[in-house]
């Protein structure tokens, strides 16, 4: 049993989660689709913000997706690991505030 | 990078049927995949056939001064195929006689071509509508005597369509050759500079982009927005359109999908982008494209594998338009690359 638990062919049937429950697979799809689409922020920078997530919650399919997705818009390769910086910066650094919760209790118990 | 054309390399792919081979068997024989004509059956009520005819398509010949990896039609300095003196003079009796609305300049490096300023001189005269020269824009800085293109250009009112896979030099010089970006940038300046793409100076310049990779193009307005953005900042370039253009799967760009073992998912993606509003507009149905030769075929990317217009007459010397009209137009599993998204022509996106 040498399958991985992570399979690239698998990104392909990510709709047939609606299989099983199809109403909610559907309110799913269509709320993905228009987060997507060009508002506020353009359908450029959500990308890239969706790379930098994806990096976040270390989704295979999702950082294969959304640089697949860059490079179709477009984006440079300065850009995709800026953004991924981003994440690791916010990942990163929600670890290193915690220090200051670690630095008060040492403090605190200390002499 | 490689610097010679895949014929310059005896490369198998430089054979047109090993091409047609390769594009039937695989994924698309074993059922993994439909063939384009099945795919056309399921969504179409006849197969493709031509329109009213726009757009003639003169290929001068396959020499070229760069050696591009995505290049459909293998050019390159080694290639030496070129239209003579007088095949040239039979593409301008039919542009006499016809009404053809577009008359479509490429290569290789159509400015290569040594009856090329004659060729234009003449066309000129005879007033189609839209007289494109497609330039790889570095030939207008390769040698001194090409200097003077853009006001050649200007004089002939000639509508510019020029390559330019990036506002970026990396992914630009990755694909073209290294230092294309920094002389492409000077010929747009060039161009600018006797008005080409400035507001109200008429001067028609459009760019084409292709995706540097195994990967579709993206939007072309949105893709234009950045270029526009991008290059006005960087380098104050003036442009008008921007066209979007697919890699087709064929010659060296069949040759880097194959290498980079990208050719399956690459087929796979355009299948899934298969769009039918993309298919009734695809520009076979109303181009035709010439060979140096004189041989006729659909399209540019046809030309290439060889696949001569399925008809009586096959060769300028026996054109008669409407004998022509009536055929069905040859495909292959290179035409989902013209369907896929938003579709794609030399005119750059359809739909």
């Amino acid at each position: 049993m040498n399958t991985p638990y992570y399979q690239s062919q698998d990104l392909k049937k990510f709709k047939n989660i609606s299989d099983w429950s199809p109403e909610l697979g559907q309110k799913f799809f269509d709320y993905y689709n228009s987060v997507f689409e060009e508002g506020a922020l353009s359908a450029r920078e959500k990308s890239l913000i969706a790379l930098a997530v994806a990096h976040t919650v270390q989704c295979p399919y999702c950082i294969d997706a959304y640089t697949q997705d860059g490079l179709e818009r477009g984006i440079d390769k300065a850009e995709m690991m800026e953004a991924v910086h981003v994440a690791a910066a916010i990942r990163g650094g929600a670890s290193l505030v915690h220090g200051v919760q670690m630095m008060e209790v040492y403090e605190k118990r200390s002499m | 990078m490689a610097t010679k054309s895949l014929k310059g390399r005896v490369h198998e792919l430089a054979s047109s049927s090993a091409q047609l081979d390769f594009l039937s068997n695989g994924i698309f024989a074993d059922g993994g995949l439909p063939t384009f004509k099945n795919k056309i059956k399921q969504t179409q009520k006849t197969g493709l056939r031509p329109k009213t005819l726009e757009i003639l398509q003169l290929n001068l010949g396959y020499m070229c001064n760069q050696v591009c990896a995505h290049c459909h039609v293998d050019a390159g300095p080694d290639r030496k195929e070129m239209m003579t003196r007088t095949t040239l003079e039979k593409c301008l009796q039919i542009l006499k006689q016809s009404s053809i609305t577009t008359l479509d300049l490429t290569g290789g490096a159509p400015e290569m071509h040594p009856d090329f300023r004659w060729f234009v001189q003449q066309a000129s005269k005879i007033g189609v509508a839209d007289f494109i020269v497609r330039s790889n824009l570095t030939i207008l800085r390769a040698n001194k005597k090409y200097y003077d293109l853009p006001e050649f250009f200007k004089a002939h009112n000639i509508h510019v369509i020029s390559s330019l896979p990036f506002y970026k030099k990396e992914k630009t010089d990755r694909q073209r050759g290294e230092g294309v970006f920094s002389q492409s940038i000077q010929a747009l300046k060039a161009l600018n500079k006797v008005g080409y793409g400035k507001m109200g100076s008429g001067l028609q310049l459009d760019l084409v982009y292709n995706p540097s990779g195994a990967f579709l193009p993206t939007n072309q307005q949105a893709l234009e927005k950045d270029f526009k953005t991008a290059l006005k900042k960087d380098f104050d370039i003036d442009f008008n359109q921007l066209f979007t253009i697919t890699n087709l799967p064929i010659s060296r760009f069949l040759e880097y999908l194959i290498a980079s073992e990208n050719y399956e998912e690459y087929m796979e993606r355009l299948v899934e982008a298969y769009n039918p509003a993309a298919v009734a507009n695809v520009m076979c149905t109303n181009t035709l494209s010439i060979r140096w030769d004189g041989y006729l075929y659909d399209c540019d990317f046809n030309q290439m594998l060889d696949l001569k217009v399925a008809s009586a007459v096959q060769h300028l010397d026996d054109f008669d338009l409407n004998s022509l009209q009536d055929r069905e137009i040859c495909i292959s599993q290179h035409c989902y690359g013209c369907t896929a998204g938003a579709g794609s022509s030399c005119q750059g996106s359809v739909v």
